[in-house]
């Protein structure tokens, strides 16, 4: 039984034939899945992945706090990159939304260049221009700069968002009331555009996490690159397949809780009507959706 | 300047080699995404409950990955599982699992920008179910897709340099190349930035003008 707030505009409420047809296709596609998965199964038993030799390291403290080092190096990534990128992206939003040229412009040539650049590129800039010039620079520090570019600048966006979602009425009023620019904005626009982007923001967070696996390339022992050397080591027969599915187990279970909650908080602040500011959709603002680049 | 210059002009090969395989990589995957994006996508708002929930054990799973892993993934890993495809279809096949959960996205809010109550009066007037998809539904669902769709296809392009972590000579390769030549890398990055800002900007400013022109008045 379809309820009707679920039902898609491409279908009635099924009637009888409807719903005999329905349950044959779902018991088609259920077998269908299934036999995808059981071939999935098959295939990794019939190559060895269920040996016990290539599971047991896992049981080994060492190897449980290589995992645990990697994970640390790349939550320390992400953490100070998202701090950099939310200073950057307040700093590049509020010249962007200032009445002199003379910062609105620059501000707007750097967002623009920023998000256009490939990450991988912006974060090779860190890495091989100091080698150039013989400086050493901490592999952390090239991987976060590029971060902190390019997720600044995709923040700097959702910024403005957040500023413009505010109704243009609301400015009028608290400049009507006699207040100052920067009550204007201290007062009323920033308390409802931290509200109405909040989740946008959360999303951009999940989007800057899974990016730092990026500074595999450049070698930096974030998780996927220790992942990399666990599944190398050929006492324990090349564990690869074991190895990779449970880094992604926990780059999976740290993304989704961020994404559960920027879908929470999304739902929250659109149910409240304590704004009148429109909340910015938590994943129509990220990396590879609507608006952006 | 002139030190500039010669850097490309020295190495001219390298970077049309180099760009032709990340447009290469960027057509073949945009191709595979779309088709695959879309059959997730019709799976996703389809009637059957067990497609629903596939779609989106997928579009979860795919999303919360990052695009390394699965490059890794196909690269190191599925190869001990007998497979073996070489390293530009691994990478082809990487941008294409990624992005399709994208693209199912895409397609599966599109459908839902279009309101019930237009179904509904359609199927008042008597239309039936291939009309009411191909002369209602679709035409609205389309406009509002294309230019997030379109943004997905750019974010993809800059995707493509991840190959370069994975043996894949394409434009995000260039400065390893570039290093064991010693050449200067500020130099080879910045014409790698402007390479990209020609094949980016036009796509930029194409999605700019289908989002002004194909606006739905809702």
């Amino acid at each position: 039984m379809v309820e009707l707030s679920q039902a898609s505009i491409l279908y009635d409420l099924p009637g009888p034939r409807a719903k005999r047809r329905n349950a044959i296709l779902g018991v088609a596609s259920t077998v269908g899945i299934i036999a995808l998965i059981a071939y999935i199964g098959y295939k990794f038993a019939d190559t060895g992945q269920f040996e016990a030799r290539k599971w047991e390291q896992f049981q080994y403290a060492s190897v449980q706090r290589e995992l645990l080092g990697g994970l640390w190096a790349t939550l320390k990534a992400a953490g100070i990159a998202a701090v950099l990128a939310l200073l950057f992206g307040a700093v590049f939003a509020s010249a962007r939304l200032s009445d002199k040229w003379i910062l609105r412009t620059p501000a707007t040539f750097v967002v623009e260049l920023f998000r256009a650049i490939p990450l991988l590129i912006l974060i090779f800039f860190g890495y091989y221009v100091p080698l150039q010039y013989g400086w050493s620079i901490d592999k952390l520090w090239a991987l976060v700069i590029g971060l902190m570019l390019y997720n600044g600048s995709v923040l700097a966006e959702i910024f403005r968002a957040g500023i413009n979602a505010v109704p243009y009425g609301q400015t009028e009023g608290a400049y009507a009331v006699g207040m100052r620019k920067n009550q204007v904005l201290r007062l009323i626009l920033l308390p409802q555009a931290v509200r109405s982007m909040l989740p946008a923001i959360v999303s951009q967070l999940v989007v800057l996490l899974k990016d730092t696996a990026l500074g595999f390339i450049i070698t930096y022992p974030e998780l996927l690159f220790v992942g990399k050397q666990i599944g190398g080591r050929l006492p324990f027969g090349l564990p690869y397949v074991p190895t990779y599915l449970i880094v992604a187990a926990i780059y999976i279970a740290i993304c989704g809780a961020l994404s559960i909650l920027a879908w929470w908080l999304q739902k929250r602040m659109g149910q409240s009507r304590r704004t009148a500011a429109k909340v910015l959709p938590a994943q129509s603002v990220g990396e590879d959706s609507a608006r952006m680049v | 300047m002139g030190e500039f210059f010669r850097v490309l002009t020295d190495n001219g090969q390298l970077f049309v080699d180099g760009f032709t395989n990340t447009v290469k990589l960027f057509l073949i995957a945009a191709v595979g995404s779309l088709v695959l994006g879309t059959l997730l996508g019709a799976m996703r708002v389809s009637p059957v409950p067990a497609l629903r929930a596939f779609g989106a054990t997928y579009v979860n799973l795919v999303r919360n990955t990052p695009l390394t892993l699965v490059f890794a993934f196909l690269v190191f890993a599925v190869p001990k599982l007998d497979v073996n495809i070489d390293y530009f279809s691994s990478a082809a096949i990487a941008l294409t699992v990624y992005t399709s959960a994208f693209i199912c996205e895409v397609i599966r809010s599109g459908v839902n920008t279009v309101a019930a109550g237009q179904a509904e009066a359609a199927r008042a007037l008597g239309m039936t179910f291939g009309q009411v998809l191909t002369l209602i539904v679709l035409p609205q669902a389309l406009r509002a897709m294309v230019p997030p769709m379109m943004s997905v296809f750019i974010a993809m392009l800059k995707n493509t340099t991840i190959a370069a972590g994975f043996s894949v000579l394409e434009a995000g390769a260039i400065p390893a190349y570039m290093a064991e030549r010693g050449e200067p890398q500020f130099a080879v990055l910045l014409w790698i930035t402007i390479g990209f800002l020609i094949l980016i900007l036009p796509l930029v400013a194409l999605q700019r003008i289908l989002e002004r022109k194909w606006r739905v008045a809702r």
